[in-house]
């Protein structure tokens, strides 16, 4: 019972702000505002472009996670704290430092720009970019975990088979944390999907080419309160509903 | 950084709430009384903060008030009043915001315009693309930040390029003007619709470019006393102040027009 009273105090102060939101929906207009050109736009733009940070998490942090986890060298605390960093820097600031890394006048940016003529800012790929640097930490974290947790006996007795480092881990370790690697990139979707600081400094705002629904969110409560509602409940749906139906198939299954 | 200043505004409402129970024998003073005096606490537009500021302290060694500024995007400050923070004088940068207080029935008296704004075109110090006009910007290559249309500054210039008939299509729609200054001092667009009074505060790293069409879109900045003012002397001695000498010279040297 001494559980029992603070679980359910927290559930409320998760869940309340919730029921705020459904309390002021403008309910009678809500079929009419759903299918805004513009709300279909910046959703399928943004469930895209978190799908698209997810997959870039994934190809690069599944990696990262396993050399946290399995590689021993010098520095590993170090890179350990490294990448845990877009966690506590405030998004907006994460936006600034890929400008000035990624941007026209940037480090990697004007090289980019002299070489290739690619310039990053504005562009759907920058929001991608700003959406994987926030969440890629989630994924980390969690394969990381998984991998920690995992009984290191079955990839040595591949070794000692004959297996390679790269065979061993794509036919017995990464089969053994699976379930870690759904859990983590469902967060790390769900995150992207949220973004809105970084994505909003690094790749500006543009409609049907930068501007998700959190930044569409943004601009509608300049104005219109209620269009910023609907936009959310929205986007708080289709989260729930993809992330419900994720979890059923990948972890409990 | 909006929401830090959001954070921070809040902090602030909330010090003024505990702060205003200490202030209260000033609102018993009888308006249009001989002695202003005590606290005054004004919310004025995140634009006006140099000059507000300045002015504040003019009228703080002349009048002996202690003047307490909130400085927010007027939108937010409008939302604030009306859900009851304590203020005494509101400073919009567009009547919209203003007749969203007034609406509410939270004004005393009418409101009067105390201060213009135009835009210019904001590009990086020492012009390097040649821009002098509206029609410079829809080169093909060239690239452009505006406001959102949201925004106060983002309608403003959707009137000035409709006015010069020209049709431009910016490569992102900044949040507010702040936004769209930075991305032209970061180099990553080329240009920028901004305030005047905002290309003369970034003035280290941006030239502003003034264009006639400019003149369709000028912003008015109204200025009223709230009915729930605790120090109401104060805030009318306030308003006379920067409708004043001294305060039409330090609007007019941010760049803003006064009326």
């Amino acid at each position: 019972m001494a559980l029992l009273l603070p679980a359910g105090l927290g559930l409320l102060f998760l869940v309340l702000p919730l029921v705020g939101l459904l309390a002021r929906a403008p309910w009678s207009t809500l079929p009419q505002r759903l299918t805004e050109p513009a709300v279909l736009a910046a959703l399928r733009l943004s469930v895209q472009s978190a799908t698209l940070a997810t997959v870039l998490c994934l190809a690069l942090g599944v990696p990262l996670a396993w050399l946290l986890a399995r590689v021993q060298f010098p520095g590993r605390r170090l890179v350990r704290a490294l990448v845990t960093v877009p966690l506590v820097l405030p998004p907006v600031v994460g936006g600034v430092a890929l400008l000035l890394v990624f941007g026209r006048r940037g480090l990697v940016g004007s090289w980019l720009d002299a070489t290739f003529g690619i310039t990053l800012p504005f562009t759907t790929t920058a929001v991608v970019l700003a959406e994987a640097f926030v969440a890629m930490p989630f994924l980390i974290i969690a394969v990381e975990g998984a991998l920690r947790g995992a009984d290191t006996r079955y990839e040595e007795a591949a070794a000692t088979l004959g297996a390679g480092r790269w065979t061993t881990f794509t036919h017995v370790t990464l089969p053994l944390v699976a379930p870690g690697v759904a859990a983590g990139a469902v967060l790390c979707w769900a995150r992207a999907l949220g973004e809105f600081g970084a994505t909003i400094t690094f790749a500006g705002n543009y409609p049907g080419r930068t501007q998700t629904m959190p930044v569409a969110v943004y601009l509608a409560l300049e104005t219109d309160l209620e269009a910023a509602i609907v936009l959310s409940l929205i986007l708080l749906t289709v989260s729930v509903v993809i992330l419900a139906s994720l979890r059923d198939r990948w972890i409990s299954g | 950084m909006r929401s830090v200043r959001t954070a921070l505004v809040a902090l602030t409402a909330l010090a003024m709430v505990g702060l205003s129970g200490c202030g209260d024998d000033s609102s018993d003073q009888p308006a249009g009384g001989d002695g202003v005096s005590g606290q005054l606490t004004v919310f004025a537009a995140a634009s006006l903060t140099e000059s507000f500021t300045r002015i504040g302290q003019d009228f703080e060694a002349a009048q002996g008030v202690k003047v307490i500024f909130n400085f927010a995007g007027s939108s937010a400050l409008a939302t604030q009043i009306n859900e009851g923070a304590p203020a005494d004088v509101f400073a919009s940068a567009a009547p919209a915001n203003m007749d969203t207080v007034l609406d509410a029935g939270n004004g005393d008296g009418e409101p009067v315009t105390f201060a213009r704004n135009q835009l210019v075109i904001a590009v990086p110090k020492g012009n390097p693309d040649g821009v002098t006009s509206l029609s410079d910007l829809t080169k093909p290559d060239a690239k452009v930040a505006l406001c959102a249309e949201q925004v106060p500054c983002g309608a403003a210039a959707g009137k000035a390029l409709d006015a010069a008939g020209v049709a431009l299509t910016p490569v992102t729609l900044e949040r507010d003007v702040k936004a769209a200054l930075a991305k032209v001092r970061l180099g990553e667009v080329d240009a920028a619709l901004v305030y005047r009074t905002d290309a003369r505060a970034a003035t280290t790293d941006v030239d502003g470019i003034e264009f006639p069409e400019s003149a369709e879109a000028i912003n008015d900045y109204p200025i009223v006393v709230l009915k729930d003012a605790a120090n109401k002397a104060a805030a009318r001695a306030f308003l006379e102040y920067v409708r004043s000498d001294t305060g039409r010279n330090v609007l007019t040297t941010a760049g803003f027009q006064v009326p």
